[in-house]
C-alpha cells in the first residue's frame, strides 16, 4: 500500500512546510517516504506541486495522473489544474483563495467562474475552506498550509495526534502556537462534501 | 546510526561531512544549490560561494592537490563554464579525494537548456556516478572519496532535479576525520605543459582501463537484480525508481550507479540472461549506443523520448501501453507562468525599457522575467554574461545604433559580465550596460555573492564595489551612474543620456530584492474606486497583486508589500498607502 498526497499552489505559498509535516508524520509511523519538491524558477509565483508518497516501499518520488488519494490545494485555479491527478475516490481539499495569474491580469484570458461547483459536478469529493481567513484569525496569513493540513486529518490515515506531533517537529518553537491554532481551525471547520 | 528524511542535496552534504571533506567551493545553480548551503552548516567544512563554476572547480582542485578531500557543485550548464579545469583534472589527477557534482535538469524546471552531462565523463575520461535517492547520495559520496584517492582521479557525481529535490530516508553516521595527505612538489604531475602532459595522457588511458576492469569486478555502485527474466532493464538514477514502480518484480534490472565507464562484461552477461533488453535513460541514448556497440540488441529511444523528463506514468504508457485514467474539467485553464514578485525592483526598470522601445540584450536571473508579457522588454537571453559581450557584437555590426542596452544582475556580472565589459572598453565599443544590483543572487534562492558583503557562512566582509570594478575595467567615472528603479522618470532620463553618449557606460540600477528581510513590508497600497478612472496605467507594470475586479483594478493586500511603483503610475492620485 502506498498513499499519495499532492500539495499544489502558487510559488511562495508555503507548500514545502505542508509536505514536511506529512513526510515527518509518515516517517514517525515507520513508513518509507518520498517527497518531491519544486525549488527555483517556478517558486517565483508560478504553479507549483509537491508530491508526498508513503507506504511499505516507495520507488518513484512523483505521482501520476489518476493516482493521488488526496490533493491539498492553496488556490482554486490550481485545484482545477491538478485535478487530473486525483484518484477516482480521492478527496480534494482546497482553500477558496483566488490568485490571478498574469494572463488574467493582462486581460488575455479570464479567471474561470465557479470552479469549485464545476469540480463538484464531476462527482469529486471536495472540501472547500476559506483557509486564508482562518489562518489570519489564527495569527498569520502564512499559516494557510497548516489550516489545510488540519482539514486533511479526517481523510488521511493519520490520527490527529500523529499530525500534531509531526507539526511540532516541523515548525520553529516561536511559531508553534500560531500553527497549533491554525491546525485546530482547519480540523474543526465544517466538512462539506 | 540515525534515520532521518533528507533532500537528495542535503544527503550529498551529509556524505561530504561524514567523509571528512574539508573544502567546498561552488557557484549556485538550480537544482544543485542546496548541497553547498547544507555543507556550509558544518563547522568542520570550509565552504564558500565562488564567483563562477570555473573558479569553484579550480579552488577544489587546488585544495585536493594540497592533500584535503574537496568538493564543488554546479548545475549542468555550470559544467560548461568549468569544462577547462575539468579536463585538466583528468590529467593531473588529485592528491586528496575530489568530487565534482553536476545536477542536470531534464524537463527544464529552471534552466535554459536540457543537457546530458554524461557526455562530459566520456569526453574528459573521468569516472561518473549517479545515485537514485537520498540514501545513495550519501553512500555514493563516501565510496567515491575512497575510490577517488585509490585511482587518483576526481569523481563526477551526476544528479538530476528529481534526485536533488526529492526527500527520502537516510541513515547518518558520525564524521570520519581524515588526515591531510602530504603535499610533495611534483611538476611532472601538476605542471601541464606538452612534455609532461604527453606522459600524463598515457596515465589517463591506463587509469581508464583499470576503472573498466574494476566496474566488472566488485565496483559497489552497480547493482544487478534478477527477477522475471522476460525483460531486462538497464537504467540509472531516477529512471531506476520509475522502472521499479512500473515493473516491480516483473523485470530484472541492471542498475548503473556508475554511468561511466560502463561494466561491459557484466552488461553482456546480463543481456544473455534475459529475453529482451530495454534501456531506460532520460535525455540522450548513451547507454543504448554503448550496448549496441557491444552487440546487444536493445530497445530504448525507439520507444522513449529524448526530450524532457520521465515519470512512471510515461514509462507505463510507452512500454506497457497502459494509459492513466482520470477526470478533469472540460475547459482550458489559464496558465500560471512564473512572474516577478510583488515589489520586485526589476519591474520599474523593465517598465522603463519597454516604454523607451529599446533593444535589450538580456541575461539570466530573475530579471529574465522581463522578457514575458506584458513587459516583454528583452530581445535575447543566451547564457550567463552574454548580455554584455553579445551587445558589443550587436552594436558593432549595426554600427552603434544608440537604441540598445544590456541588462545583467549583480551575481551574473561577477560571474562573467566583467570580461565582456573589458572587451567593450578595450575594443572602443560604446555600449551601455545596466547592472541590476538587487544585493543578492535572487533567482537561485538568495545566495550571497562578492558584492553583498556577506560570505556563505554569513561572515561580514568588505563588499566588492561594482562602481570600482567598472572604473578599473575602463569605464570613465562620469559614465558610471547609479539609479533607483523605483523612480522610473529619473531612470529614463539617465538611460537616455548614456545611450546617446559616444563612450561605454554603465548604469547601476540599485534597489534590494523585495524578498530580503531588510526590506520593510509594513505597508500596502489600496485603490480608491471612487476616483479611479480605470485607465489601467497601474496594470501596465504587471504586478501580480493588481488585477481587475469588475470594471476597476484592485490590489490584493495579502500580496502587496508596499513598493509604491503603482502609485507612481497613477495620474488621478487614486492609490494610497496604508500602514499594516
Ligand atoms: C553557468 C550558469 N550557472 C548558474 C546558473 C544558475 N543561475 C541562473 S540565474 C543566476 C544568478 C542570478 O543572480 P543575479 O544575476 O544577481 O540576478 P537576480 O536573480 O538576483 O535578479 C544563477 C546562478 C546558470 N543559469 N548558468
Amino acid at each position: 500500500m502506498v498513499k499519495n498526497i499532492m500539495i499544489v499552489g502558487v510559488g511562495g505559498q508555503g507548500s514545502l512546510l505542508a509536505s514536511r509535516i506529512v513526510g515527518n508524520a509518515a516517517m514517525a509511523q515507520g513508513y518509507d517516504v518520498k517527497v518531491s519538491e519544486v525549488h527555483g524558477m517556478s517558486q517565483r509565483g508560478g504553479s507549483v506541486v509537491t508530491y508526498v508518497r508513503y507506504g511499505d516501499k516507495v520507488h518513484s518520488p512523483v505521482i501520476g495522473r489518476g493516482e493521488a488519494d488526496i490533493i491539498i490545494s492553496f488556490e482554486q485555479l490550481e485545484a482545477a489544474r491538478w485535478l487530473s491527478f486525483l484518484k477516482k475516490d480521492g478527496v480534494l481539499i482546497t482553500s477558496t483563495q483566488k490568485i490571478m495569474p498574469m494572463p488574467v491580469i493582462t486581460g488575455s484570458t479570464q479567471y474561470p467562474d465557479e470552479l469549485i461547483s464545476q469540480i463538484k459536478e464531476k462527482n469529486i469529493k471536495v472540501v472547500a475552506i476559506d483557509a486564508l481567513s482562518k489562518a489570519e484569525k489564527a495569527g498569520s496569513i502564512k499559516a494557510v498550509n497548516v489550516v489545510l493540513i488540519g482539514a486533511m486529518t479526517h481523510y488521511s490515515n493519520f490520527s490527529k495526534q500523529q499530525l500534531l506531533d509531526a507539526l511540532k517537529t516541523s515548525v520553529p518553537q516561536k511559531l508553534l502556537s500560531v500553527n497549533l491554532n491554525a491546525f485546530e481551525s482547519g480540523y474543526e471547520c465544517e466538512q462539506t462534501l | 546510526m540515525a534515520k532521518t528524511i533528507m533532500l537528495g542535496n542535503q544527503a550529498v552534504a551529509q556524505g561530504l561531512y561524514e567523509s571528512g571533506c574539508v573544502l567546498v567551493s561552488s557557484y549556485p545553480g538550480t537544482p544543485s544549490t542546496e548541497i553547498t548551503e547544507f555543507a556550509a552548516k558544518y563547522d568542520e567544512i570550509y565552504a564558500e560561494w565562488a564567483p563562477n563554476e570555473k573558479v569553484a572547480l579550480e579552488v577544489a582542485l587546488g585544495g585536493a592537490i594540497a592533500g584535503g578531500r574537496t568538493f564543488c557543485a554546479m548545475k549542468h550548464v555550470g559544467l560548461n563554464v568549468a569544462a577547462d579545469p575539468l579536463f585538466i583534472t583528468s590529467y593531473t589527477g588529485i592528491n586528496g579525494g575530489m568530487i565534482i557534482a553536476v545536477a542536470d535538469d531534464p524537463g527544464m524546471h529552471s534552466s535554459q537548456n536540457e543537457q546530458d552531462s554524461r557526455h562530459y565523463a566520456a569526453a574528459a575520461k573521468l569516472p561518473m556516478i549517479e545515485p537514485s535517492d537520498s540514501g545513495e547520495c550519501l553512500n555514493f559520496v563516501k565510496i567515491a572519496y575512497e575510490m577517488s584517492e585509490k585511482y587518483d582521479t576526481p569523481f563526477i557525481l551526476r544528479l538530476s532535479t528529481r534526485v536533488s529535490h526529492s526527500q527520502s530516508i537516510v541513515e547518518t553516521s558520525p564524521r570520519q576525520e581524515i588526515a591531510l595527505k602530504d603535499y610533495e612538489k611534483n611538476p611532472q604531475k601538476y605542471v601541464m605543459m606538452p612534455a609532461n602532459a604527453k606522459l600524463r595522457h598515457v596515465v589517463v588511458e591506463e587509469r581508464l582501463d583499470k576503472l573498466v576492469e574494476w566496474t566488472d569486478n566488485g565496483c559497489p555502485f552497480n547493482k544487478v537484480e534478477y527477477n522475471s527474466k522476460k525483460i531486462g532493464i538497464v537504467t540509472s538514477g531516477i529512471s531506476y525508481d520509475y522502472a521499479k514502480e512500473v515493473f516491480g518484480e516483473d523485470a530484472s534490472y541492471f542498475k548503473l550507479g556508475m554511468v561511466y565507464p560502463l561494466p561491459e562484461k557484466a552488461l553482456v552477461e546480463f543481456a544473455s540472461q534475459v529475453e529482451r533488453v530495454i534501456v531506460i535513460e532520460e535525455l540522450d541514448d548513451i547507454f543504448e549506443t554503448h550496448l549496441k556497440k557491444l552487440g546487444i540488441k536493445t530497445d530504448g529511444k525507439n520507444l522513449l523520448p529524448k526530450i524532457s523528463e520521465f515519470s512512471h506514468e510515461l514509462i507505463r504508457e510507452k512500454l506497457l501501453g497502459i494509459k492513466a485514467e482520470f477526470s478533469e474539467l472540460d475547459q482550458t485553464l489559464p496558465n500560471r507562468p512564473p512572474v516577478m514578485c510583488p515589489g520586485c525592483p526589476h519591474r520599474g526598470l523593465f517598465y522603463t525599457l519597454k516604454k523607451m522601445k529599446l533593444t535589450v540584450s538580456g541575461d539570466i536571473g530573475c530579471y529574465t522575467l522581463g522578457a514575458v508579457p506584458p513587459l516583454g522588454a528583452i530581445d535575447t537571453t543566451l547564457c550567463m554574461g552574454a548580455s554584455v559581450s553579445a551587445l558589443h557584437g550587436f552594436d558593432k555590426v549595426r554600427n552603434n545604433p544608440k537604441n540598445t542596452v544590456a541588462v545583467i544582475g549583480d551575481s551574473t556580472f561577477m560571474h562573467s559580465g566583467i570580461t565582456g565589459l573589458c572587451n567593450i572598453t578595450y575594443n572602443q565599443g560604446i555600449s551601455t550596460v545596466l547592472i541590476l544590483d538587487n544585493s543578492i543572487t535572487g533567482m537561485t534562492g538568495h545566495q550571497q555573492n562578492p558584492t553583498t558583503g556577506l560570505t556563505l557562512k554569513n561572515q561580514p566582509v568588505t563588499p566588492i564595489s561594482i562602481e570600482k570594478i567598472c572604473e578599473g575595467a575602463g569605464v570613465s567615472p562620469e559614465h558610471i551612474r547609479v539609479c533607483d528603479p523605483a523612480d522610473p522618470k529619473q531612470l529614463e532620463k539617465v538611460i537616455k543620456e548614456e545611450i546617446d553618449s559616444d563612450v561605454p557606460s554603465v548604469i547601476i540600477v540599485r534597489r534590494p530584492c523585495a524578498l530580503l528581510k531588510k526590506v520593510p513590508k509594513d505597508t500596502y497600497y489600496i485603490i480608491n474606486p471612487d476616483t479611479c478612472r480605470s485607465c489601467r496605467a497601474c496594470m501596465s507594470i504587471a504586478c501580480p497583486a493588481i488585477s481587475m475586479t469588475g470594471s476597476k483594478p484592485t490590489i490584493d493586500t495579502s500580496l502587496c508589500i508596499g513598493c509604491g511603483l503603482c502609485k507612481n503610475m497613477c495620474r488621478f492620485d487614486s492609490i494610497t498607502q496604508v500602514v499594516r
